[in-house]
């Protein structure tokens, strides 16, 4: 038995979901400190926010950890894809009645389910920002190229698709804070970290995480659309 | 007490199965589950029909034997019971009683609500023992000291019985709470020590071999497991397998 058994494992595939999944969690954090600095009205907030968005898409070392991001990403969806079929799979025949709900949470039955809403919604995301911001025509600003207007715009009553579009971001949050929810700590107990004195505490801050980091994200552009109506 | 059960005939391995409706009359609450499925199949009998065929043995909750997924549930509604210590005080008069196998690849049915769980036993063959000389000159066990705590945690995971109620809990079929159990109970003692490693990567590898699923983390096995095996034993046995893969 060597380490190939280690690669071919069943376990290897959690510990792989495990650590993409807890580096998302960092990534989710430098992302929603930038997006903050769009609470920031006038010129101002228009300058610090061009700046972040110039300093991400720029500094040699977060152009490496986004490398590290897409990769992540990728890694994820398939190792889940490849663990939701082995799971399926493993039930053939399956129950007339079942009562999932007296033994375990919704979030942590569903992450299938929430993981695509997420996947979908980061399609639709990445074309609307990162691609224009990466390929397509930009809008310049003091010699930088102006995210902010473009971000203010899409979420803008004058867009005709804006209230879809917030109405749409509020809903992946949402989906994103019960895939966070279970995720965060789950990704804890799937790389053997679980102990009665410090368990407690890694499933505190995953529920405030969870809950925490998408309110915040789903604000941004409900305050977007509300201040500019 | 009058009750309806709706429980799942199938003939043998290859029959496609299906969900019978049975009334029953005259049940009494304190009866264990068992007992009224007995009451049933005596007048199944009488009346020139197929019993039920359903697994039991000790009837008194050690044993692991009895494996019904009862309402949705695995042992059913209560917790920290098996079938035969689930009595019918706990249903109301008139209640529909839905009866169902285990249901997962690794445990095919073998008829009605009885499936073959020879899974678990090979898993144990590829490694839940200790290997021992048993040549005549046994060491006595308390010559090896072991401290309390350590011995009632293992303990505690020894209490699992393998009745694969946490495989049919979970969601993907999952058999980790029970491996990880059968890993734990020697990890924690000295005299599990010497094979820790090579334990876990073998009973893992055999346990992926059987077709079960992934573990999602759902905690449903902890929960509907007859003995409250912890799921700090799943976690254990993530890191002790992480740890003899990266060692060896």
């Amino acid at each position: 038995m060597s380490n190939n058994g280690l690669l071919k494992s069943s376990l290897a595939k959690k510990y792989m979901m495990a650590l993409t999944g807890l580096f998302l969690c960092t990534f989710l954090i430098g992302h929603l400190a930038g997006n903050l600095q769009l609470f920031i009205t006038g010129t101002e907030g228009q300058e610090a926010f061009n700046k972040y968005a110039e300093f991400m898409t720029t500094f040699p070392l977060v152009k490496l950890l986004s490398y590290l991001t897409y990769a992540c990403v990728l890694f994820h969806i398939v190792d889940g894809i490849l663990l939701t079929v082995r799971n399926r799979k493993s039930r053939p025949v399956g129950y007339v009645k079942e009562k999932g709900s007296a033994n375990s949470s919704w979030a942590s039955r569903n992450m299938g389910v929430l993981g695509t809403i997420i996947a979908v919604f980061l399609v639709s995301h990445m074309q609307t920002f990162w691609y224009k911001m990466h390929f397509g025509d930009m809008p310049m600003h003091d010699g930088l190229k102006d995210l902010h207007t473009v971000v203010l715009a899409f979420f803008s009553p004058e867009n005709p698709l804006a209230l879809i579009a917030v109405a749409g971001y509020v809903l992946a949050q949402m989906a994103l804070s019960f895939h966070l929810v279970h995720g965060f700590q789950s990704g804890f107990q799937s790389l053997g970290v679980r102990h009665p004195k410090y368990t407690p505490a890694i499933e505190k801050t995953g529920y405030l995480f969870g809950v925490g980091v998408p309110l915040l994200f789903a604000i941004i552009p409900v305050f977007l659309y509300v201040t500019q109506l | 007490m009058d009750l309806t059960l709706n429980i799942w005939r199938q003939k043998g391995p290859d029959d496609k199965g299906h969900i019978e409706k049975y009334p029953v009359s005259g049940v009494s609450p304190d009866m264990s589950f068992l007992e009224m499925m007995d009451m049933l199949n005596d007048r199944i009998i009488r009346e020139g029909g197929d019993p039920v065929a359903f697994d039991h043995d000790c009837r008194e909750g050690i044993c692991g034997m009895c494996s019904m997924f009862i309402n949705g549930q695995a042992h059913g509604p209560n917790r920290g019971v098996t079938t035969c210590q689930l009595h019918m005080r706990s249903f109301k008069d008139g209640d529909d009683i839905t009866i169902e196998p285990w249901r997962a690849a690794a445990f095919p049915v073998v008829k009605d609500l009885t499936v073959n769980r020879s899974a678990f036993d090979r898993i144990i063959q590829s490694g839940g023992y200790v290997s021992v000389n048993t040549s005549g000159e046994t060491l006595d066990a308390n010559a090896i000291p072991v401290p309390k705590p350590q011995a009632d945690e293992a303990f505690s995971a020894a209490t699992c019985i393998g009745c694969g109620a946490c495989v049919a809990s979970c969601k993907n079929a999952s058999a980790m709470l029970f491996v990880s159990a059968k890993v734990s109970q020697f990890a924690l003692l000295p005299q599990g020590q010497p094979e820790r490693a090579l334990r876990v990567k073998r009973m893992v590898e055999q346990m992926d071999e059987e077709g079960f699923g992934n573990c999602t983390n759902t905690g449903a096995c902890s929960v509907e497991c007859p003995k409250g095996i912890d799921l700090t034993n799943i976690a254990r046995m993530n890191r002790d397998f992480l740890k003899s893969s990266v060692d060896s």
